[in-house]
C-alpha cells in the first residue's frame, strides 16, 4: 500500500502544464487540430485507395462492385469526406512549410493563414466535387 | 551513476531512460522533404484520380497505359508511406503513454503503412505493366 501511496503522490506532485481545455477555442487552434485529424483520417483512407487499386488491377467483378459503391451515396459521402480531409491536409501542409520557413508567425499573418486554409480547402473540395459530377 | 550537473533531464526523466537518444531529427527531416515532395504530387494524384471517376474498366486500363500515370502514381504512394509512418508516429508519441502498447502501436503502425503502400505499389504496376 506504501508503495501504491508514494507512486500516487510522485504522480500528483509532478507539474502539469495546462492543456487544450483551459483555452478559448480560436480558429488557428481549430485548424490545427484539423490537420492532426485530417493527417489520421487519410492514413486510414489509404484503405480505400489499396481496395480501388486492387479492384481495378483485378478486374471483372470486383472492379464492378468497387466502381459501383464508390458511385453511391455512402461511397460518395466518404469520397466528399476523403476529398476534403486531403486537401484541408494539403493547405495545411503548405502553411506548415511558410511556418518552416520562417514566416506568417505575427498576429495577423497566423489568422490570415488559418482563414486561408479553412477557406482554400473549403472552395477547392466544392469545385473538384462539381468538377468530377460534371465529367 | 553520477549526474552532469549541466543536464536539463528531470530526475523522473534520468531514472525512467528518457531524454534525447541523438538521432531525433531524422524523422522531423523525413517529415520536410515528403511535404515538400507531396505538393505537386497530391495535385498529380487529385488529377488522375479526377481522369478516372466514372470510368469503365477499360477506360481506367487506357488511363494506367499511359506511363505518366504509374510514374506519379508511385511517387505519390512512395512519399505517402514516408509521410504517414512519421505522421502517424508522432501521434502514438502524443496520446499513447503505456509503454508496451506504445511499442506494438509503432509496430503495427510500420507494417500498416509498409503493407498497404506495397499492395498499392502492386496494383499500379499490374494496371500498367499489362
Amino acid at each position: 500500500m506504501a508503495e501504491v501511496d508514494a507512486k500516487q503522490s510522485l504522480e500528483l506532485r509532478r507539474p502539469l502544464s495546462p492543456h487544450l481545455t483551459v483555452y478559448r477555442p480560436m480558429l488557428t487552434m481549430m485548424m490545427s487540430i484539423a490537420h492532426r485529424i485530417t493527417g489520421a483520417a487519410l492514413y486510414f483512407g489509404t484503405i480505400l485507395l489499396v481496395w480501388y487499386l486492387l479492384a481495378a488491377a483485378t478486374g471483372g467483378p470486383a472492379f464492378d462492385f468497387a466502381s459501383w459503391f464508390l458511385a453511391s451515396f455512402v461511397g460518395q459521402l466518404i469520397l466528399f469526406g476523403f476529398t476534403f480531409a486531403l486537401l484541408h491536409h494539403f493547405f495545411g501542409g503548405l502553411r506548415h512549410l511558410i511556418w518552416d520557413a520562417g514566416y506568417g508567425f505575427d498576429k495577423d499573418w497566423r489568422e490570415y493563414l488559418a482563414v486561408g486554409t479553412l477557406a482554400a480547402s473549403v472552395s477547392t473540395t466544392l469545385i473538384i466535387f462539381i468538377a468530377a459530377h460534371l465529367a | 551513476m553520477s549526474h552532469d550537473p549541466f543536464s536539463i533531464r528531470s530526475a523522473a526523466g534520468r531514472v525512467g531512460f528518457l531524454g534525447a537518444a541523438k538521432t531525433g531529427t531524422g524523422d522531423l527531416w523525413r517529415m520536410r522533404v515528403t511535404t515538400v515532395a507531396l505538393v505537386p504530387l497530391a495535385i498529380a494524384f487529385v488529377w488522375i484520380v479526377l481522369r478516372l471517376v466514372g470510368k469503365s474498366e477499360a477506360g481506367v486500363r487506357a488511363e494506367f497505359a499511359h506511363p505518366c500515370t504509374a510514374i506519379f502514381l508511385l511517387l505519390f504512394i512512395l512519399a505517402s508511406i514516408v509521410h504517414m509512418r512519421v505522421g502517424m508516429q508522432s501521434i502514438l508519441d502524443d496520446y499513447i503513454h503505456t509503454p508496451r502498447l506504445k511499442e506494438w502501436a509503432i509496430i503495427g503502425n510500420s507494417l500498416f503503412s509498409i503493407g498497404f503502400g506495397v499492395a498499392a505499389i502492386f496494383a499500379v504496376l499490374k494496371l500498367s505493366l499489362y
